[in-house]
């Protein structure tokens, strides 16, 4: 027999680890203290946290919510805290939470006016569904496409029929296209839309909104742009930016991976030139330039002018963004559309396009984040945002010499809307990395 | 179907730049073409007409003019009546002065920061991670005010300074000032100096150049000195000790350079109700640096971290069964791979803080845009002019730094292949 | 499976002794809760060809990457070449260099040249001089019969190159031991021979090796003993021969029926 021979006859079943490799000791262990250093680490970075949270939490927990001033709360803190010392004077925030979120056209609680930016914001998030959950019913979309107008409406006010005027001309301009196309090449029917589309706008409106009038007789107070102002302008402006930079951008990638060459120069030209300067020069551009560049008699206000060339700037990253989708795209996908005989536009429309959006709705949450973030570079040409608004609020009397109370609970709403964005985005692109497997 | 290839010969038919693959693509061409010309002109039209109408048309000899105004901070002579030109360049220079501390100190913190994230120490890790969440995820701007508002209001106001027995008092031996209306820190002088070089737009110490020129031979010796260890490694296998003579290298002669000329720090003294003397860093300054440098730190370390993880664990496994220690492989396997990813995104994340420290107008930092795009605007009312030639500036200065990244993506791309 | 033509190996070198390169005593592993390595026993003499065989998951690669500390033992002893591994680092240090290993997908190092990826070991680690390392690597790139080679990077060769150039990566610290884990389970069958060749000449030296690996024609022809392993211990152990003819156990029966298709 051989000298190697073995032969396990009984299994050994599982064993408990030591324990102190396990539990809470054994984690301790292993990602505190799992040597001189790291220890030495650990107790350094304790005692710094330690040391900032003792002061941090009491100025948070003691502060006063029921004051109304600042003169009042160091009042209240020198006759209830005999330590000298100043807590958080919350009561700022208490006051003006309205005014920060809603602004001061929505913001004014005896107005009654609330309800129309809560209300608009929760058609988003309906409008939103069908994209962000494939598995809902399809006909979601039409309340995405609902929202377009009925969001618009919600701020601004007015009549709801001069909204949806403009719905129906699009639809209609989608039928002419739907024709048109039979006939001609498409870039020459989507030409003749726009074509059809402006001339409706300018002719056609009037007639068909008195016509909807008539049967939707719905109006709201109407509310000029700029006076639109706290959290309802930062998120407006951010949505109206990426709403309407998506077709922008879709061309604009399109172009850019084109092979024409003329084509491609000038989409590459216009995006670099935006991604090249600082948003504060396009924002000057919109409050100082954009008279001059339109004729006199279009008469546009700050907050629209913003709103369009945040909407431009917006366009260069995202086209960035669906340029990298449609080069992740394999080629052999271009070669099957082509294969079948699809056209360039019916290829892009069915096959590359919904592929490439999808891979690159990641990319496009982290621009709302960003341009959700950059609409307080309004502040600086005098629009109210939130910390346009802050500003005001700390030049008041009442409260003036607060600092980190108004930043602390505008940050705060910044931070649950921008961090929850950002990890929704990082989870889609982690399925769609699995997804692809 | 051409029979002989020659495209003329067959009958041109017109609904051929349609539809005949060889001339769709330039029709197509030629009509965005045509409709951007239009647009533009328009535009362009447009412009020319309304200013017409007031009477201002573009030219940019307001330059030329005297500004009229005083900066309180300045890298080169200016005095209010210089030219909004030179008013532009002083602006200039404190953008890119701050964009330069910036990112100077945001890829200091942020590669101590990416480390520190990987780390094993959990602590450390989630500490990192959530300062990265808190600090990308509110806006710059609103850093920015709370960094300058922060300071402004902590910092003790210089009349605190004054008196026998003062409630504040300076830092690191009375050398170092911090007070509300900025840090006042010891500034260099000699006391046997060598006087100015005229460079025509401004002037360059030649101190300063003697020192520069004492660190470029330094570094060079210590490149000299690099290979000759290398030469001695790759002969014996023992690599020299290089480190202390390094050291001494780019040290000794700019300390005996310093001691010749006399070298001694000018301490900041309170005069009257302010500071004099030393170097003022303003408020401003440092709120815009800090506010800057805090969310850009976030950027960095994210893309530290990313670089470094995307390295597969199994380069490292590799070389620990060669026998490698951690630090060398970090340096020798891991480093020189991640740097393909980490240098890219560090270029880009260079780009946007020195975008964003256009952000200067809001706290009174008297940037390029506060100078130009601000306070010379305001008083020239040459709107077009002043912001054209703000965006041309800031777009000179991206090209400048997607140049460079192009240059390394394209250096990358040839080696290992 | 089985090499259509198969080389006919030289045994003479093939000697067991007497010293012992490799011993595990009752050695435990638990990743968290999950005992992957339960009272591991075995001992391996210089000069040894040891495969080791079993089911995915069964804890070989775990086994053998504790051998150089690339995993770490909760439970029991592990001696290396007369250097019990603990957490003294100059331990550690010592074993590694005293033990080669190669990987299932090779990890060179892509940003370094063939020539560059053998030498920096050597180098860093042994502190070779320059001219001797690259002789060294010139040498043992040659035994693997990729010499011309060697200023290309690793993502121009192929599969069975790359491999061969990760053996003889290893080789050129003059390893006394050397481990394999799965070193042909990425490589396209035809390229299977090439890498095996490559360890049959090792073996024929007098390498003392452990080879994680299903290529059971390799088993028979070069191992002096196959170790079967499932849920984390030895479960049946013994020379080629008897190993494939007369497996004892059910557990190994089991699998040898399923790898060899029977
Ligand atoms: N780093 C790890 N953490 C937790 N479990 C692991 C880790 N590595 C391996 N395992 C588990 O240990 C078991 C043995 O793994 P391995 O040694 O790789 O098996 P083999 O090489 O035999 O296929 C498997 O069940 C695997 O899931
Ligand atoms: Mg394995």
């Amino acid at each position: 027999m051989s000298n190697y021979e073995f032969v396990r006859t009984d299994m050994l079943p599982q064993q408990e680890p030591p324990s102190d490799t396990v539990g809470v000791i054994g984690w301790l262990r292993a990602n505190l203290f799992s040597s001189f250093y790291n220890t030495a680490l650990s107790i350094t970075v304790l005692f710094l946290l330690g040391s900032v949270l003792m002061n941090a939490v009491p100025w948070v927990f003691l502060g006063i919510w029921n004051a109304d001033s600042l003169s009042h709360c160091r009042e209240i803190f020198a006759s209830q805290y005999s330590d000298g010392r100043e807590y958080a004077c919350w009561a700022v925030v208490r006051d003006r939470w309205d005014q920060i979120i809603f602004g001061y056209s929505f913001g004014n609680l005896e107005e009654g006016l609330f309800w129309r930016p809560v209300f608009a914001l929760l058609f988003v998030f309906v409008a939103i569904t069908p994209i962000l959950f494939p598995s809902t019913p399809r006909t979601l979309y039409l309340a995405t496409f609902a929202t377009l107008f009925i969001y618009p409406w919600l701020i601004w006010g007015g009549s709801l029929s001069s909204y949806l005027s403009i719905a129906v001309l699009i639809v209609a301009a989608g039928y002419v296209y739907q024709i048109l196309s039979k006939y001609m090449i498409s870039l020459f029917s989507i030409g003749l839309m726009l074509v059809f589309l402006i001339l409706g706008l300018w002719l056609l409106n009037a007639p068909i909104s008195a016509l909807i009038h008539l049967i939707l007789p719905f109006e709201l107070q109407s509310i000029p742009s700029r006076e639109i102002s706290g959290f309802v302008l930062s998120i407006t402006i951010g949505i109206v930016a990426i709403v309407a930079s998506l077709p922008l951008a879709i061309l604009l990638a399109l172009g850019r991976q084109s092979d024409l060459f003329i084509v491609k120069k000038l989409s590459t030209l216009f995006i670099e030139l935006i991604r090249g300067v600082p948003l504060i020069t396009l924002i000057f551009v919109a409050t100082v330039l954009l008279k001059y560049f339109l004729p006199k008699s279009v008469n546009l206000d700050p907050v629209l002018s913003v709103m369009i060339l945040v909407t431009l700037f917006t366009a260069a990253y995202i086209a960035e963004v669906i340029r990298g989708g449609l080069a992740a795209l394999p080629s052999g996908q271009k070669e099957a559309a082509d294969s079948l005989g699809l056209n360039y536009w019916q290829a892009q429309r069915l096959i590359i396009l919904p592929q490439a959006l999808k891979i690159s709705i990641p990319g496009i949450v982290s621009n709302f984040i960003s341009v959700l973030k950059d609409t307080t570079l309004v502040s600086i040409v005098a629009l109210n945002d939130p910390l346009g608004i802050a500003t005001a609020v700390r030049s008041h009397t009442d409260w003036n010499g607060i600092v980190w109370e108004l930043y602390a609970f505008i940050a705060l709403i910044f931070w649950l809307m921008c961090f929850s964005m950002s990890r929704y985005s990082m989870y889609l692109e982690r399925k769609l990395r699995t997804d692809h497997h | 179907m051409s029979k002989n290839g020659a495209p003329w010969q067959e009958n041109f038919k017109f609904s051929m730049l349609l539809y005949d693959a060889r001339y769709r693509g330039l029709t197509i061409q030629i009509s965005v073409l045509i409709a951007f010309l239009l647009a533009f002109f328009w535009l362009a039209n447009n412009v020319v007409q309304n200013l017409a109408d007031l009477g201002k048309p573009i030219e940019f000899g307001f330059l030329g003019d005297v500004a009229g105004y005083d900066i309180n901070q300045i890298l080169i002579d200016y005095t209010a009546q210089s030219s909004h030109g030179r008013a532009t360049l002083v602006g200039l220079l404190n953008t890119l002065l701050v964009a330069f501390s910036g990112c100077v100190a945001a890829t200091i913190l942020g590669v101590i920061g990416g480390v520190l994230r990987l780390s094993n120490n959990w602590l450390v890790s989630r500490l990192v991670a959530g300062y990265v969440e808190i600090f990308r995820n509110i806006p710059v701007l609103l850093w920015i005010f709370v960094c300058m508002f922060t300071f402004t209001a902590l910092a003790p106001s210089p009349r605190e300074f004054r008196g026998a027995d003062p409630e504040a008092s300076m830092l690191f031996m009375d050398s170092v000032a911090l007070t509300n209306r900025g840090i006042y820190i010891p500034e260099p002088l000699f006391s046997r100096p060598l006087g100015n070089i005229d460079l025509g737009i401004f002037f360059v110490s030649i101190e300063l150049l003697l020192i520069l020129a004492c660190l470029i031979g330094g570094w060079l010796f210590v490149r000299k000195n690099n290979a000759r260890a290398l030469q001695i490694q790759n002969d014996t296998g023992e690599r020299p000790a290089t480190f202390l003579v390094n050291l001494a290298a780019m040290a000794l002669p700019t300390i005996i350079i310093l001691i010749a000329l006399g070298f001694h720090i000018g301490k900041p003294e309170l005069k009257g109700f302010n500071f004099k003397g030393g170097i003022n860093m303003s408020a401003p300054f440092i709120g815009l640096w800090l506010g800057l440098t805090l969310y850009t730190t976030t950027y960095i370390i994210e893309a530290v971290r990313s670089g470094i993880q995307a390295v597969s664990k199994g380069q490292t496994e590799a070389a620990l069964a060669l026998g490698m220690r951690p630090g060398r492989i970090m340096s020798l396997v891991v480093l020189p791979q991640a740097m393909r990813i980490i240098i890219p995104q560090l270029i880009s994340q260079y780009l946007n803080l020195t975008k964003n420290s256009s952000l200067a107008v809001a706290i009174g930092y008297m940037d390029l845009v506060s100078t130009l795009g601000g306070i010379t605007l305001n008083q020239t009312g040459r709107e077009m002019e002043a912001i054209l030639l703000l965006m041309a500036i800031y777009l000179s200065i991206s090209l400048t730094i997607s140049v460079v990244m192009n240059w390394y993506n394209n250096r990358m791309k040839l080696v290992e292949r | 499976m089985s090499q259509n033509q198969e080389r006919k190996v030289d045994r003479s070198k093939m000697q067991v002794g007497d010293e012992v390169a490799i011993q595990l005593t009752n050695m435990n592993k638990w990743y968290g809760e999950f005992h992957v390595l339960r009272d591991i026993n075995l001992t391996v003499n210089k000069g040894e060809r040891i495969v080791i065989a079993g089911p995915s998951g069964s804890g070989k690669s775990t086994m053998i990457r504790c051998i150089n500390r690339l995993e770490e033992h909760q439970k029991g002893q592990i001696v290396v070449d007369g250097i019990e591994l603990t957490n003294d680092l100059k331990n550690i240090d010592k074993v590694r260099s005293e033990v080669g290993m190669c990987f299932q997908h090779f990890n060179l190092f892509p940003h370094l040249t063939i020539l560059e990826n053998c030498i920096l070991a050597p180098t860093w680690v042994r502190k070779t001089p320059r001219k001797e390392a690259i002789d060294t690597a010139m040498h043992f790139l040659e035994k693997v019969k990729i010499p011309d080679q060697a200023h290309k990077y690793p993502g121009q060769l192929s599969g069975g190159q790359q491999q061969r150039v990760a053996i003889a990566r290893s080789l050129c610290m003059k390893p006394r031991i050397m481990l394999f884990d799965e070193p042909t389970s990425a490589l396209d069958p035809e390229m299977i021979k090439e890498v095996l060749d490559t360890m049959i000449e090792l073996a024929e030296e007098g390498m003392t090796m452990i080879c994680v690996t299903h290529e059971m024609g390799f088993a028979r022809q070069v191992a002096n003993r196959v170790i079967f392993m499932a849920d984390g211990q030895i479960v049946e152990q013994n020379e080629p021969e008897e190993f494939f003819n007369n497996p004892k156990s059910e557990r190994t029966q089991q699998f040898l029926s399923q790898i060899l298709g029977h």
